[in-house]
């Protein structure tokens, strides 16, 4: 019986360690920036130059939309995004593009005659925030600095502009 | 590995007027699709020979999480993607299997697969499989446990 205890338990442990490993790849993935966390500081060149730094933006609302130019969801909400930026002086949208290549980013700005920062991101970005594995994904960040929703996929702008309206009337925003 | 059809439901998709990708996932023969529980269960079998993968989305998520041994080829609706999966395919035998996918977005949204499909189609690719992602690669693939690899 004594034979079998040390096989067995040596199964056991490499089955439990297997587990964790699985579990913990997939947390890289999946978890950050949730809800309540300060939202990961970074700091990027925008397609006109200017740098883009996030705490820069303490004391607004922060929208950041992550986003491709082929990607059609997002060509459907960044018309609503313009919009937004346009008549609310205390929100402060940005775009990272996760385009392949800048070079279509710049058209696009131009095309849809984009009013706020856009930059272009990488997989390290992405991944600081939880992992982008799909596009669009939007951010709401309040005037602290912290995550308030995560939206994956195409924003619905009325549930937007809501918790937009929400987020103004509460923690440290600016007054306008 | 083997690749069986399978249904299923996409929604039907209406170009609207200045869309620069008018196709859409939608357009790929139902019969043409797999379903990510069966690709993953052919992966993870010893004995069902493996198709090539190709990921034909962008390369951000690509770098994050794939499925191993897939291969990064650029947005199936751009012509440098088009390209680069011509050059790629273009001397293999054209009954071998091969499977596209891409995860970018909605399944009814995604711009990159049917140009994909289409072209290895054009080709005369005769075992070619899209995986059916319905909302997009995390929701559908990550999250469910399917294997995944990153790196570039």
């Amino acid at each position: 019986m004594k034979n079998w205890t040390i096989p067995i338990v040596l199964i056991v442990v490499c089955f439990a360690a297997y587990l964790v490993a699985r579990h913990h790849r997939r947390a890289n993935l999946s978890s950050g920036s949730q809800p309540g966390q300060l939202a990961p500081e970074f700091s990027l060149k925008d397609l006109r130059g200017q740098t883009i730094n996030l705490v820069d933006y303490r004391g607004k609302v922060l929208l950041l939309n992550f986003w491709a130019t082929w990607c059609e969801p997002c060509r459907q909400e960044i018309p609503e995004f313009i919009q937004l930026q346009n008549t609310n002086p205390n929100l402060q949208i940005v775009g990272i593009s996760l385009d392949d290549s800048e070079e279509p980013v710049h058209t696009f700005y131009n095309q849809f005659k984009m009013n706020y920062p856009v930059a272009v991101g990488d997989a390290g970005l992405a991944r600081r925030y939880g992992g982008i594995l799909g596009l669009p994904v939007t951010f709401l960040i309040d005037c602290d600095g912290r995550v308030s929703v995560r939206h994956i996929g195409e924003v619905q702008i009325p549930e937007v502009t809501e918790e937009i309206t929400s987020l103004l009337k509460s923690g440290s925003c600016l007054p306008r | 590995m083997g690749v069986t059809s399978v249904s299923a439901q996409a929604t039907m998709r209406v170009p609207k007027d200045g869309d620069l990708h008018p196709a859409s996932a939608s357009d790929v023969p139902l019969g043409q699709l797999i379903q990510p529980e069966e690709l993953a269960a052919g992966l993870r079998s010893a004995k069902s020979p493996k198709p090539l993968l190709f990921q034909i989305g962008f390369r951000v998520l690509y770098v994050q999480a794939h499925i191993p041994g897939s291969e990064y080829v650029a947005a199936g609706s751009s012509p440098t993607g088009a390209q680069q999966l011509r050059e790629r395919v273009e001397k293999l035998p054209r009954d071998k299997a091969i499977v596209l996918y891409c995860g970018c977005c909605p399944w009814s949204h995604c711009p990159n697969v049917q140009p994909a499909y289409e072209l290895l189609h054009g080709m005369g690719f005769t075992n070619v499989k899209v995986l059916f992602i319905a909302h997009d690669f995390g929701t559908d693939w990550v999250n469910k446990g399917y294997p995944v690899e990153a790196g570039q």
